[in-house]
C-alpha cells in the first residue's frame, strides 16, 4: 500500500499538470483572444486545410466510381425540370392557339385547358419550391460527415480510415473542446449579467453589459468554430434602430451578436434558455415575452414602438421569417416588425454548407440534437453582409416594405426570394391561394365581370 | 440503418424502371430522392398526405384529381415503381421514339397515353365516359365559387355538344381524341428535363 503512494501522487501529479495546461492553452488561445476580439488566424488555416482534403475524397470517390463503371450519384443545385415563368392565362391561350383556329379572345372554354393545370401538377410534384427549403441542401461534394453522402458504396480503404480519423478528431477532440467553451461562455454570461444588473443604472453598467454579453459571445462562437466573415460593417444597426436578418438556426443569433450589441425580442423559454434569458435581462433592456403574451400582436407591436422610440435603446434583432429556413432562400416576411416605422437594417447570413449544415430541422431534431450535431461538425463558415439601411416609403405598405427589404436580402445572400410562408412547414396552405387560381382561369372562361358591364 | 438502405436504390430497380418508363438513369435516381423526401412516413411509400403537404400542388384546383391519378383503385398508398409510371406519361416525346416500330409495347408517354391521362382527370367514374355531371364536377373544381351554375351548365352543354358525335349526352375516348386531335398535346403534356 505504501509503495503504490508515490506512483498514485505522480498519477495526480501528472493529471494536475495537463489539465492545468489544456487550461493555460485554452485561456491564452481561445479566451483571451475571445475577451479582445481578436485572432491568431489558427480556424482559417484549419479552413482551407479541411477543404482541400474535401476535393481530395471526392474526386477519391469519382475515381472509385469510374472504376466500377457505375454512374455517380450527382444532387443538381438548380432541380431537376425546367419551368417555365408563364401565367395561366399566357400558357392556356397557348395551348387553345395550337389546338383551334377559332378566334382566340373569346373568352370560353375548352376541353384541353386542363393541360395546364395537369403539368403544373407534375410539374410541383417532381420539383417544387417551398418543401425543398424545409430539409437540408445537398452538397457537391463530400465533407466526410456520413449524413451528407448518396455514394458510399464507392468508398475506398483509404477513404474510411481517413472518415474514421476525421471521426475520431471530431468526437474525440473537437467536441469535449467545444463543450467546455461553451460552458465557459454561457457561465460567463450567467454570472457575468447578473452582476452587471446589481450596478447601478449609467454609462459603466452600459460599458461593462456590452463587453460582458460580447466577450461571451466570442466564446459561444469558437465553441461552435465558427469562422465568421463580415462585409460592410459600417452599416451595422444603429440605436433605435429593427435589424432584421434571414434566419437559418438559433445560433443566427450568436453569430450577430458577436460583432454588435443588440437587444434581443421573443419568448421567454423554460429550461437553460430560461435561465440565461433571465439574467441577460437584467443587465441590459432585451425584450423578453411570456408565453400568453406573444398571442396578443397589438401588446408585442407596442413594447417594440416604445423601444425603438428610446434612441438610448439598444437595436432590437428580429427574424421576420419565423423559422429556420435551408439557407437557399429567404421565405415571407411577417409585416409586424416593418409596421413599426424604425428604420430597418437588412442584414443577410449565408452559411457555407460543406463544413456543415448549420440549418435546424426543428421538426426532425431537438435542440440538443441540434447543438450536438452542430458541435461535432467540421465547423460553421459563413459570411454576413450589413446592408444599407432601408426605411418605409411613403407610399408602401408594410407588406411592400417587407417584401423590398426581403428581396434586398436575397439578392445579397445569393438566395432564393420566395412569397411562400415559412409557417408552411408545420401548417397547411391556405385556401385563399387556391380561390386565387380558380378567379384567374374564370376569367379566362366567362371574362371578368366589369368587361360584362361595360358591353 | 434502414434509413441509410432506403436512400439506396437498387441496380436491378433502376434497369426494370428504365425499361418500364423510359426515364435515364440519373433522372430516376434524382426522382427517387425527390421520392424520399416526400416520404415523410419513411416507409417506402406515398400517401395522398405526402401529396398533399406540397403548397404548390394543394393550390393547384386539379390537385386532388391529379394526386387520385397515383393511385390505383381502392389503394392509398403508391410505391416508387408506381409513382414513376404516372410520372412517366409526361416524359417528352424523344424524335427516336417516334419512329419506333408499332409492335412493341405502346410507350407511356405516347400522345394517346398522355390524352388518357387528362381523359381520366375529368373521367370521375372510371366508365371511359365523361358525363355532363362529370364535366360540371370538374369544372366547378377549376373555377371556384366564381361562376354562377346556370353559366357553368351552359358550358357544359355546349361543349358536349360539340364534342358528342354518336348522341348519347357524354364525351367518350374516342371522341375526346378527335376534338383535340389538332392540339399538342406531345408538347403540352410533357415536362422538360434538366438532365
Amino acid at each position: 500500500m505504501f509503495l503504490l503512494l508515490p506512483f498514485d501522487s505522480l498519477v495526480v501529479n501528472l493529471l494536475g499538470i495537463s489539465i492545468t495546461v489544456l487550461f493555460t492553452l485554452l485561456l491564452v488561445f481561445i479566451i483571451v483572444p475571445a475577451i479582445f476580439g481578436v485572432s491568431f488566424g489558427i480556424r482559417k488555416v484549419y479552413m482551407k486545410t479541411l477543404l482541400k482534403i474535401f476535393q481530395w475524397a471526392t474526386l477519391r470517390i469519382e475515381r472509385g466510381a469510374k472504376e466500377k463503371n457505375h454512374p455517380l450519384y450527382k444532387p443538381y443545385v438548380n432541380g431537376i425540370i425546367a419551368k417555365e415563368p408563364t401565367s395561366l392565362e399566357e400558357e392556356i391561350k397557348e395551348i387553345r392557339r395550337s389546338g383551334s383556329g377559332k378566334a382566340l379572345d373569346t373568352p370560353e372554354f375548352e376541353l384541353s385547358d386542363i393541360f395546364y393545370f395537369c403539368r403544373k401538377g407534375i410539374e410541383t410534384i417532381m420539383d417544387d419550391e417551398v418543401t425543398k427549403r424545409f430539409s437540408a441542401e445537398e452538397l457537391e461534394s463530400w465533407n466526410l460527415l456520413s449524413r451528407t453522402n448518396y455514394n458510399f458504396q464507392y468508398i475506398s480503404l483509404r477513404l474510411t480510415v481517413l472518415w474514421g480519423l476525421g471521426v475520431l478528431i471530431r468526437y474525440c477532440f473537437l467536441l469535449p473542446l467545444r463543450i467546455a467553451l461553451a460552458f465557459t461562455g454561457i457561465s460567463l454570461l450567467v454570472t457575468g449579467t447578473t452582476v452587471v444588473g446589481y450596478l447601478p443604472n449609467g454609462r459603466c453598467k452600459d460599458f461593462l453589459s456590452k463587453h460582458v454579453h460580447l466577450m461571451c459571445y466570442r466564446i459561444c462562437v469558437r465553441a461552435l468554430t465558427a469562422i465568421i466573415t463580415y462585409h460592410d460593417r459600417e452599416n451595422r444597426p444603429r440605436n433605435g434602430g429593427i435589424c432584421v436578418a434571414n434566419h437559418t438556426s438559433p445560433i443566427d443569433v450568436i453569430i450577430l451578436a458577436s460583432d454588435g450589441y443588440y437587444a434581443m425580442v421573443g419568448q421567454i423559454h423554460g429550461g437553460l434558455m430560461g435561465v440565461i434569458q433571465r439574467a441577460m435581462v437584467k443587465a441590459c433592456p432585451h425584450v423578453w415575452f411570456e408565453r400568453s403574451e406573444v398571442k396578443d400582436r397589438h401588446l408585442v407591436a407596442r413594447r417594440l414602438t416604445e423601444h425603438v422610440q428610446d434612441k438610448s435603446k439598444l437595436p432590437i434583432l428580429i427574424f421576420p421569417e419565423g423559422t429556420c429556413i435551408n439557407n437557399t432562400s429567404v421565405m415571407m416576411f411577417k409585416k409586424g416588425s416593418f409596421e413599426i416605422g424604425a428604420t430597418v437594417y437588412p442584414v443577410a447570413i449565408k452559411y457555407d454548407p460543406q463544413f456543415g449544415d448549420a440549418f435546424w430541422n426543428s421538426s426532425k431534431y431537438g435542440m440538443v440534437t441540434y447543438l450536438l450535431r452542430m458541435m461535432t461538425s467540421w465547423a460553421i463558415v459563413c459570411s454576413v453582409w450589413y446592408l444599407p439601411p432601408m426605411t418605409r416609403q411613403p407610399e408602401e405598405d408594410a407588406v411592400q416594405f417587407a417584401n423590398r427589404v426581403k428581396s434586398a436580402i436575397a439578392r445579397q445572400g445569393g438566395l432564393v426570394d420566395l412569397l411562400w410562408d415559412g409557417g408552411l412547414k408545420r401548417e397547411k396552405v391556405k385556401d385563399a391561394f387556391k380561390e386565387e387560381q380558380q378567379k384567374l382561369y374564370s376569367k379566362m372562361i366567362v371574362g371578368s365581370h366589369e368587361d360584362r358591364s361595360r358591353s | 440503418m434502414g434509413s441509410r438502405a432506403s436512400t439506396l436504390l437498387r441496380d436491378e430497380e433502376i434497369e426494370e424502371i428504365k425499361k418500364e418508363t423510359g426515364f435515364s438513369h440519373s433522372q430516376i435516381t434524382r426522382l427517387y430522392s425527390r421520392f424520399t423526401s416526400l416520404d415523410k412516413g419513411e416507409n417506402g411509400t406515398l400517401s395522398r398526405e405526402d401529396f398533399q403537404r406540397i403548397p404548390e400542388l394543394a393550390i393547384n384546383p386539379l390537385g386532388d384529381r391529379i394526386i387520385n391519378a397515383f393511385f390505383p383503385e381502392g389503394e392509398d398508398q403508391v410505391n416508387f415503381r408506381g409513382f414513376m409510371r404516372t410520372l412517366a406519361h409526361f416524359r417528352p416525346i424523344e424524335d427516336n421514339e417516334k419512329s419506333k416500330d408499332q409492335n412493341g409495347p405502346e410507350p407511356l408517354n405516347s400522345r394517346s397515353n398522355k390524352l388518357h391521362f387528362a381523359f381520366r382527370l375529368y373521367d370521375l367514374d372510371k366508365d371511359d365516359k365523361i358525363s355532363r355531371d362529370e364535366l360540371l364536377q370538374v369544372l366547378r373544381m377549376m373555377v371556384g365559387v366564381n361562376i354562377s351554375d346556370e353559366q357553368l351548365g351552359s358550358i357544359a352543354d355546349r361543349t358536349i355538344q360539340e364534342a358528342d358525335q354518336d348522341g348519347d349526352s357524354a364525351i367518350s375516348f374516342a371522341e375526346f381524341v378527335k376534338v383535340l386531335e389538332k392540339v399538342d398535346v406531345e408538347q403540352k403534356m410533357s415536362i422538360r428535363f434538366l438532365h
